[in-house]
């Protein structure tokens, strides 16, 4: 009975709470940090020569994070290809 | 032994074949230029596998042959690790390749431009390496899973 009461207000401080957070937050296509953004704007297309400048950050700048991507994706293959019966009958 | 839907079904998916396979490779071979690249491009190739094993069936899988399919994804990992390496001169992922003229190493414009295939250097060997990597991953998890047997 007591938790059935409570369920509303929690709900109620809970909208209260996300409202308010959705206000406080800074406007979209204004970071507060920019310098990063500005180099790889300024920079990445003469550095790396590509037009597309989410592939000049993707396959140079943090090359080593789609290594690992690319190697999670070979582990999963590999963990598949164990469980489900691709060894020898 | 899966023998797959009906010959409309087949018909259909025999068709579709070809521009899947086509939007796929574009997808990889404009990676630098447009959005996409290799692991959007290599899941678009692998929808191809799944839409032969639903429509045809698993009759094909061994004339493929998954240890080729594995051999595939392992040579896309490597050839990717491979061409990380070769810029070890300077640094890991070291893009070399750009501006020295070479294959993909054209100088490219400041600015907007309409965009060139052969610039970005390692960028676009990446994207294929990778795109080749993904395909036969999912290619592999899609046909495993599809061929599994319940065990008893």
């Amino acid at each position: 009975m007591e938790r059935n009461k409570s369920k509303p207000i929690v709900a109620a401080i809970l909208f209260v709470f996300l409202l308010a957070m959705s206000f406080s937050i800074h406007p979209a296509g204004k970071p507060s940090e920019t310098k990063m953004d500005d180099f790889f704007i300024a920079h990445g297309q003469e550095e790396t020569g590509s037009n597309n400048i989410v592939a000049a950050i993707v396959f140079d700048y943090r090359g080593m994070d789609t290594l690992v991507e690319a190697s999670v994706l070979f582990a999963a293959a590999t963990g598949v290809f164990i469980a489900l019966g691709g060894g020898k009958k | 032994m899966n023998k797959g839907l009906s010959p409309i079904v087949k018909n259909v998916a025999a068709v579709a074949l070809v521009p899947i396979t086509v939007f796929g490779l574009y997808v990889i071979a404009h990676g630098h230029l447009t959005p996409g690249g290799g692991f959007p491009g290599g899941a678009i190739i692998a929808t191809m596998t799944a839409l032969l094993l639903i429509s045809f069936g698993t009759s094909w899988v061994k004339a493929i042959g998954k240890e080729r399919l594995s051999m595939a994804e392992s040579l896309g990992l490597v050839g990717f690790v491979g061409l990380a390496i070769m810029g070890i001169g300077k640094s890991f992922f070291n893009n070399f390749l750009v501006g020295q003229g070479l294959f993909f190493g054209n100088a490219v414009a400041f600015g907007p431009n309409p965009g060139w295939l052969g610039t970005a250097g390692l960028i676009p060997l990446m994207n294929m390496a990778v795109g080749l990597e993904v395909f036969a991953a999912i290619s592999l998890i899609a046909i495993t899973m599809f061929t599994a047997e319940v065990s008893k």
